[in-house]
Order: structure tokens, then sequence, then C-alpha cells
């Protein structure tokens, strides 16, 4: 059957409930909250409306700098550790038997599906003196008695690695599943090993996909609002903690709807990028 | 040479996915009240505690329901959207598509600030419900995903088979449709159902002060101090995802479903 345009009016009935559900609930919150940013916080209640721009005014102080400066900072080295471990370990997934594929799967989507406050939880108890890893090496002989690991920038940096390894790991998968195998026999064929070939074949004919994934996963790693907040120091802070704290515990709505105004539009330059990115990918 | 490469890359990020999982099971056996590493002793009270402590089981109960109501809700929209996009011609339609995904895109944060705002200004902030849109709002994107998908995947002659013989749309996707994409149904309700279960941004601002879900009560209860019925409520929670995405890549195609063959060209 051929896709035909909508001729009648009732032919667009599916699209009635789907469309004002999602223009409801998440174009019309959207527009609000950028609304808010431009109100008056009240501090007795929430806030009171207005047109002032204090809010995004606030941006140009040095302690929002630094916070900004941390975040895309974190959110890079997350993206860049990932992109390492991952793409190594997609190839050779990619090219494992089917059931070691899925049972890889199955591990990644349910560690990827956990909770960030799980995650925190459980880095934080690896990270304790009581319960930590410290306590292993101790039985080793390794060291003389426990330590705590965290709060550290280390801790912090290593569970949003864990958070977003098995992501990056997915975002990869389809691109190398699909990449010619043919490629890399050539390669070895020639002469190249197996190591040779993966850095001098799969990464190059890679590259636009690597480049992708990096942004991709640094957006994801920019979401992050828990992990830094359990495991870090207030100087380890992104700005999604900032945001989540300056809504919950200041109760300053107006201010963190600004800085969230300003993080959707980084993302979006971002995906933006990402975009570009494929297609430049797609001509090559 | 390659295997046994392989094995040994395999191993060490296996080691590191699984470690902090190894020491949270440790520490949830543990017999008395302390998070220790080897546990002392060995008992699985802090599993019965989950279900014995009426906060624990309220926030289970809270956390089932949420998921189970919002997945499905997120499948009433993605259903007739996803159908639309693939029965119909119609460019400008993608842009629904396009908000479908955007506020799983977006940094959560976003997504559950924006929420926050709306259900204040509207005075329906802190009732349960709200929780249950939002939750379908924020991940309609995996059902949506799955369902595109399972629609690309049909051959369209089976269908125009069904229509010469004088089926309308209503039979053809009752008769046709709906068996084939059967399995990307179950598999979008059970991503978005497991993600449902996990959520903590959005479930607090918007139904965090009067609720507790199980994600929550475990943040609250990390603030005032650990106790080894966290651990045994991990365990549970990695268990449980572990098992429907077992029971998806058993009667479902999973490298299928994250893309390793979607592509025709």
């Amino acid at each position: 059957m051929r896709r035909e345009a909508p001729q009648k009016l009732t032919d667009y009935g599916p699209l009635v409930f789907p469309a004002g559900m999602l223009i409801v609930f998440f174009v019309v919150p959207f527009a609000t909250m950028i609304a808010v940013s431009f109100f008056r916080r009240d501090p007795s209640g929430f806030y009171t409306p207005d047109f002032v721009f204090d809010n995004y005014a606030r941006f140009l102080s040095l302690f929002f700098g630094k916070v900004l400066g941390f975040s895309l900072f974190l959110a890079v080295t997350v993206a860049i550790c990932c992109v390492v471990l991952a793409v190594p370990f997609t190839y050779l997934l990619s090219r494992a038997k089917r059931r070691t594929q899925v049972l890889w799967l199955v591990a990644l989507l349910s560690i990827l599906s956990l909770s960030e406050v799980i995650i925190g939880f459980a880095w934080s108890t690896l990270f304790s003196r009581t319960a930590g890893i410290t306590n292993l090496l101790v039985m080793l002989g390794i060291m003389d008695q426990p330590v705590a690991l965290n709060p550290s920038f280390g801790a912090v940096l290593t569970a949003m690695t864990y958070q977003a390894l098995p992501y990056t790991v997915l975002v990869l998968y389809p691109a190398l599943v699909r990449l010619d195998p043919t490629l890399t026999e050539a390669a070895r064929t020639l002469g190249a090993s197996p190591v040779k070939s993966f850095f001098t074949v799969v990464v190059p004919a890679l590259r636009n996909t690597i480049v992708a994934t990096l942004i991709m996963v640094f957006i994801f790693a920019l979401g992050s609002y828990l992990l830094p907040q359990i495991l870090g120091r207030p100087q380890h802070w992104t700005l999604s903690v900032l945001i989540t704290d300056q809504a919950i515990y200041q109760s300053n709505m107006p201010f963190a709807a600004a800085m969230a105004v300003f993080l959707v539009l980084v993302t979006l330059g971002l995906v933006a990028l990402t975009v570009i990115a494929g297609r430049k990918g797609e001509a090559a | 040479m390659n295997g046994l490469l392989q094995k040994v890359y395999f191993g060490l990020v296996g080691l590191f996915l699984s470690l902090p999982l190894i020491v949270v099971a440790g520490v949830s056996v543990n017999e008395k009240q302390d998070l220790a590493f080897p546990p002392k002793g060995f008992s699985l009270g802090w599993y019965g505690e989950i279900f014995a402590n009426v906060e624990w089981r309220n926030a289970l109960f809270a956390s089932i329901t949420l998921a189970a109501l919002s997945a499905a809700v997120a499948l009433l929209i993605a259903l007739p959207l996803a159908w639309f996009l693939w029965r119909r011609h119609a460019p400008w339609a993608n842009i629904f598509q396009l908000l479908g995904i955007a506020p799983f895109t977006l940094p959560p944060v976003i997504t559950a600030l924006g929420l926050l705002t709306f259900w204040a200004a509207t005075g329906f902030y802190g009732q349960p419900a709200t929780a249950v849109i939002s939750h379908a709002i924020f991940f309609v994107t995996l059902p949506l995903v799955t369902l595109s998908l399972g629609f690309s995947s049909i051959d369209r002659s089976l269908v125009e088979a069904a229509a010469t013989m004088g089926a309308d749309d209503r039979t053809i996707f009752r008769t046709v449709v709906l068996p084939l994409i059967l399995p990307y149904l179950i598999s979008g309700y059970a991503f978005a159902f497991v993600l449902s279960l996990n959520e903590y941004i959005v479930a607090y601002m918007t139904i965090g002060f009067t609720m507790e879900t199980l994600p929550i009560k475990i943040f609250n209860a990390l603030r005032y101090g650990y106790t080894p019925t966290m651990a045994s409520v991990t365990i549970l929670f990695v268990a449980i995802a572990a098992t429907i995405f077992g029971l998806v890549a058993r009667f479902g195609d999973l490298p299928k479903l994250l893309g390793a063959m979607s592509s025709k060209d």
C-alpha cells in the first residue's frame, strides 16, 4: 500500500491524541519555563510575573563562569574516556558471536537503565572506607588500612564514565555492526596485525561516527545531575546540579529556569553539530 | 590472537561494569545493620525488609504503579503517531516525531524543570497523576523509536494484498499490522517501564514532596545515612531490568531493535 496524503479531515484522527499530549505537556511546559526565566523571584512563594533580565545577568559572575567551565570540562573528559573505551569494545562486540552480543546488550541495557541515584549509591559504597575497594587491597596486603576515596574528582569522573559507557556502546553499535568486514580482512591479508588494522582501517573509516558519538555522550554527561553531588565536593557541582539545587532547595525558580534555557541552547547547538557531522559522514 | 585480545578486553570492561554491583550485592547480605564488605555474616533479611518495612513497600508499590501506567500512556501516544507517519504522507507531521524525541534527548533536568513550572502554574503540583503524565511524555521516545522501526520493517505488499481484497484501514490494522508490530509494541513498553521505574529527577520535581518512589526513597535515605536495604533494593532493580531485557531478547530480536540491521541500504 502506498503512503497517501491525508484526504479527509477524519484521516487526521489518529494524530489528535498524540499531538495534543505532546503540545500540552511538552511544548506548553517548555514555554512556561522560558517565561518563568524572565520572572522575578518571590521569596515567599515561587515567583511573580515580570519581564526582567536579572536572572540572565547573574550568568556574568565569576562563580557561574567557574561552574559552566567545570561542567563543560567534566562532560568533555567523560565523553573522551567513554569513546576511547567503547570504540574497541564495540568493534570486538560487533564481531562476536550473536549469543555473546545479545548477552552483552542485555547487560548494557540493564546498567544504562539504572537510576542515577542507584549508580551514585553503588559507587559511594565502592569508594567508602568501610565497604570499599580499599578493603580488598588491604586483604591482598597492598595497603595498610582502608581509606575513603570520595568525595573527589576521580570518584565523580569514574561514576560518570560508568553511567555513560553503556550509552556510548549502544550509540556506536549500529555503525560498527554495519561496517564492511572485508575492509579489515583486506588489511589483514596485506599483513597488518589486528591492532594495526583496527587503528589504520576501522578508526579512520568511522571518523565521523566517532565525532558524532563524542558529541552525543558529551550531551548525555552534561545531563548528569546527581553524581557530582553524591560523589564530589561543592566545587565539582555542574550546571545540572545547580539547576536542581536552585529549583528545589533555594526555591529560586526564575534563576533555575534561566540556567535551564541556557543549557537547552548549548545542547541544541551541539545537536546541530552532530547532524552536520552525520551529514558529512553520509557524503563521504 | 584476536580471540585472546577480545577475551581480555571483554573481561576488563565486564569487571568495571560489575564491580560496583558486586560490592553492593555483598553489602546487601550483611547480617547486622552495617555496610561492610566483605559482608559480616550472611542474611537475606534486607531483601525481606523491602516488603516488610511499610515505607519501602509503599515506595516499591508507587514505583511499579507509576511505571506501569506511564509506559501505557507513552504507548497510547506513540502508537497512533507512528502509525500515522507510516500510513500517511504528511511531511509536516514529522514535527511531532521530533517533539516525541526531544524530551529524552535534552538533559533530563530541563524536561523536569519545564514540567515543574507547568504543574505549579496550573495548580496540579504534587498530584500523583502529574507524575504519570510527566513520565509518559519523558519516555514516549522509546516506544516511538521501536514502533517506527517496527512499521518500517513491515512488507508493504502484505498490506496491499489485504487492501485489494477489500479490507479497510481498521481491519488491516487489526489483522495484519498489529500482529506484525506486536514485538515492537511490547519492547517499547518494556523499555519505558524499566526506565520509569528507575527515573528520579522528573518524579522528584513533580511529586517529590508528596510521595516517594523507590529512587526518591533511596536518595532521601542517602542523606540520613546508609542502610543495607538500599543495597538490596539496588540489586532487586538490577535483577528486574536484566529479567525484562532478557525476556525482550528471548522473544524479540534485540540486535535488530538496537539498530544492527535496521538499514536496508
